[in-house]
């Protein structure tokens, strides 16, 4: 198959982590040739966090060439307009769930807050599908992740990964009641 | 769930999607590893996880964290010339620490193996520099490897150990983050344990162990020796891969992980040279790479961060005679940063442009991205330290920072810590600092792993040498910033409870005389306590202590009946000042265009450590 490749962005503690082991092994599960790695800088928390994956049968580095991502996966506002910038191909796909934690620059007045319509805008120029997922009833911030990946499940955003995938994957990972909570939030989606 | 400390000790074999740093465990396991040490670094701390997965009673080896890199590489010694093959891992910067010792190594007869694992960062992802450690194979006369993937992060550890212990000197495995870090499917053999056998074997007529005088000189000579030894397994070896692509013009000689960003690259390419991709960074396997050399007209050497490559095999090919033109580092921007995809293009697009065109320039995008430098979690005890302690100094005043997640206070708004060097680095810079400095106060900060790592030595010089100074230990009661590894003062170690060394008590007995204490919530007294300390004329420690809140908050949450807490602003009393959201900086509180404050349920954890700094009292108790 050709390659497919999946850059995921969030702020430190959101949970990409979680996100991006689920879609890995998802794809893995469905068949794929995949490849994946994590990149975070100095801290833990509080700072950019990156997560690639790269699904084909000609991937050599886990890394995505800037650009050359067909999908990306956002779990913060302005990570979404920085998941844009660095990855997105044109004519690509962004998901992003629509919190805010916002930079220092927009907590000491140095910048404005990026706005959904920025984000809409940027994709209608460059010709990248958006899709916008928030929750707002979510009981824990930390199944962010798992509304994200419902959407991207419910809209076939990873094409040939299915919802067997997606719940195999999760059984891997998660257990008891964290496993049924998200289980249940993946398949209700939002 | 899968559960991986099962899946490390499977006695079948299998296939998972593992880490590189995951895979690297496994192959100890197979291969019977018995003594294993570290000290915390990114990016191999993944390592000690995967180790930790496995319950201690089922673990087939030893394992410490120890207090430094030089340490846990002498343990790891100890351990192999008393028979047991032993394995030591840290970042590069690590082998800094070590390197007295570490340079040593290959002089022993190291009678049971014993492989160092580096994690070099090229492109500095999270070190004070992208050093390249090949450069102390050379130095000490010691083998090394270089993996490109998790696959063969795996095969080449087995190797490794297997070339250790026949050969009985040390191996390098060269590690970089991206091939740490990478996730793939790795198939594993099957593992036979072996009856574990615990029999002292340290023999001085293994030896001499003692490189004195002459001694030193022989050992030099049997270390290059073996050096040669291992130049034959190299040439021999299928660890070094060649790949005909029937350009007899044109070929590349590359290793780990720029071979990957190189075969990215090819991908789109029309014409691709030929590839000598190489297991065996030192020595380098001579005839292999000559014969290559030698059958094409130009080779070019593509290799991240250092030219080591290219000088050895310049070298090489000038003996040899050969008549090849031999491509190195270009411009400056080839000796820096990871070789990525996109780096690999512009280097070849640079070398060959008939071959490889220059990537597009990016394009102004009209989109604008907002920076988001790293910063203290929510509740940091940090944040409450850096704020009080702002209040003592003047702009003229000195501040020296040091390794941990308080280097972050660097950054605005706090701005504390002009310089750093690397860890427990402080003292000794604030001491050299204060020489002739009549008008100008030295704080220096340090944390409490980093106190026990490498702080002593510059902490016991300025009491040595009087040097009137402050220091700051910013004690949070765990390594952070590597992900919570123990230290001496914990009261635990990597395998269970062990007895505390409280910090103070070793500031005592290191004669320091004037030592304060608080917590740093306490910002009024941590104020006052700075202050007594700088206007102090020999030298002193303000013990700024409060555990790591992400820990805490992560052990609370863990406990039945967690009831998650937290503040809120009462929009009556809020006087728009914006001391909690600018100058005490917690990410909690988030900015309104209109200039009202609120609190980002996402992010705040009730701890309560802002309450103190509104100067309206708007920000209400955590509920």
């Amino acid at each position: 198959m050709k390659s497919f490749n999946v850059y995921m962005i969030g702020v430190g503690g959101q949970g990409i982590g979680l996100l991006s082991e689920v879609l890995l092994r998802a794809a893995d599960y469905a068949g794929f040739r995949v490849k994946a790695v994590d990149t975070h800088g100095l801290a833990q928390r509080g700072g950019v966090v990156v997560s690639n994956l790269r699904m084909g049968d000609n991937v050599f580095s886990p890394l995505i060439p800037g650009g050359e991502a067909d999908l990306v996966v956002a779990l913060e506002r302005h990570e979404a307009m920085r998941g844009l910038r660095i990855a997105s191909r044109d004519g690509s796909t962004l998901v992003y769930y629509n919190t805010v934690w916002q930079p220092l620059d927009v907590r000491i007045s140095a910048a404005a807050e990026t706005q959904v319509s920025d984000i809409h805008r940027v994709c209608q120029a460059r010709n990248i599908k958006d899709f916008v997922v928030y929750h707002p009833a979510l009981e824990d911030i930390r199944m962010q992740n798992i509304a994200v990946l419902s959407m991207i499940f419910n809209n076939a955003l990873v094409p040939g990964v299915q919802g067997k995938h997606y719940r195999n994957a999760m059984t891997d990972l998660l257990q008891g009641a964290t496993l049924k909570q998200n289980l249940k939030l993946f398949e209700e989606g939002v | 769930m899968k559960h991986m400390g099962t899946m490390l000790m499977r006695k079948g074999p299998f296939e998972e999607i593992v880490m590189g740093n995951t895979a690297l465990v496994r192959a100890m396991v197979e291969v019977g590893t018995r003594v294993v040490t570290s000290y915390p670094g990114s990016p191999t701390p993944e390592i000690a996880t995967a180790i930790q997965s496995i319950p201690q009673e089922d673990r087939s080896f030893y394992f410490e964290f120890s207090i430094n890199e030089k340490v846990a590489t002498e343990v790891a010694f100890g351990a192999a010339i008393n028979g047991h093959l032993s394995t030591v891992f840290f970042k590069s910067v690590g082998l800094n620490v070590a390197s007295d010792t570490f340079v040593q190594l290959s002089l022993m007869n190291i009678i049971g193996g014993m492989v160092v694992v580096l994690g070099d960062d090229p492109g500095a992802n999270s070190s004070q520099n992208e050093q390249d450690n090949r450069h102390f194979a050379h130095m000490s006369y010691t083998p090394m490897l270089e993996p490109s993937n998790p696959t063969e992060v795996y095969a080449f550890y087995k190797e490794a150990a297997r070339l250790s212990r026949e050969y009985r000197m040390p191996v390098i495995l060269r590690l970089t983050t991206h091939v740490c870090h990478a996730k793939e499917k790795v198939a594993f053999s099957a593992f036979t344990p072996m009856p574990q056998d615990d029999t002292s074997r340290f023999d001085v007529a293994n030896g001499p162990y003692i490189p004195l005088t002459t001694e030193a000189l022989i050992k030099k000579r049997k270390a290059i020796r073996k050096l040669a030894e291992i130049e034959t397994v190299a040439d021999d070896s299928a660890l070094n891969l060649l790949i005909d692509n029937q350009n007899r013009n044109r070929g590349i000689v590359t290793m780990g992980l720029p071979y990957l960003s190189l075969m990215d690259v090819l991908e789109k390419a029309s014409r691709k040279p030929d590839i000598l991709k190489l297991g065996f960074v030192h020595p380098i396997p001579r005839k292999r790479i000559e014969a290559f050399v030698r059958s094409h007209d130009e080779v070019k050497i593509l290799e991240e961060l250092d030219n080591v490559l290219e000088k050895d095999i310049k070298s090489l090919a000038y003996d040899a005679g050969l008549k090849t033109r031999i491509l190195g580092k270009g411009d400056l921007g080839a000796w820096i940063g990871e070789y990525t995809s996109d780096k690999v293009q512009d280097v070849l697009a640079d070398t060959w442009p008939d071959m490889f065109p220059a990537r597009n320039p990016e394009p102004e995008l009209p989109e604008m991205v907002l920076g988001r430098p790293p910063q203290m979690c929510p509740g940091c005890g940090h944040r409450s330290a850096f704020h009080a302690i702002k209040k003592v100094l003047s702009s003229q005043d000195i501040t020296v920072a040091d390794i941990g997640c308080h280097t972050l206070g660097y950054l605005p708004p706090y701005e504390m810590g002009q310089v750093m060097m690397c860890m427990g680095a402080s003292p000794g810079i604030g001491s050299g600092l204060s020489l002739f400095n009549r008008s100008r106060k030295v704080v220096v900060f340090l944390g409490d792993s980093t106190f026990f790592h490498a702080g002593l030595p510059g902490i016991l010089n300025s009491v040595f040498n009087q040097h009137p100074i402050t220091l700051i230990l910013m004690e949070n009661g765990t390594t952070a910033m590597t992900g919570h590894q123990d230290h001496a003062a914990v009261g635990e170690n990597f395998n269970g409870p062990t007895n505390k060394v409280p910090v103070r008590q070793v500031l005592e007995g290191l004669g320091v005389k004037h030592i304060y204490e608080v917590d740093t919530y306490q910002q009024s007294i941590l104020t006052e306590r700075v202050k007594t300390a700088v206007s102090n004329p020999e030298f002193s420690v303000v013990i700024a202590r409060h555990p790591c809140m992400l820990k805490f908050t992560r052990n609370a949450r863990r406990k039945s009946g967690y009831q998650a807490k937290q503040v809120h602003i009462d929009q009556e009393l809020c006087n728009q000042v914006h001391v909690c959201v600018a100058s005490f900086g917690c990410p909690t509180f988030t900015r309104h265009k209109d200039g009202t404050v609120t609190i980002n349920r996402d992010l705040c954890i009730g701890d309560g450590s802002c309450l103190q700094t509104c100067p309206t009292k708007a920000i209400e108790k955590p509920r």
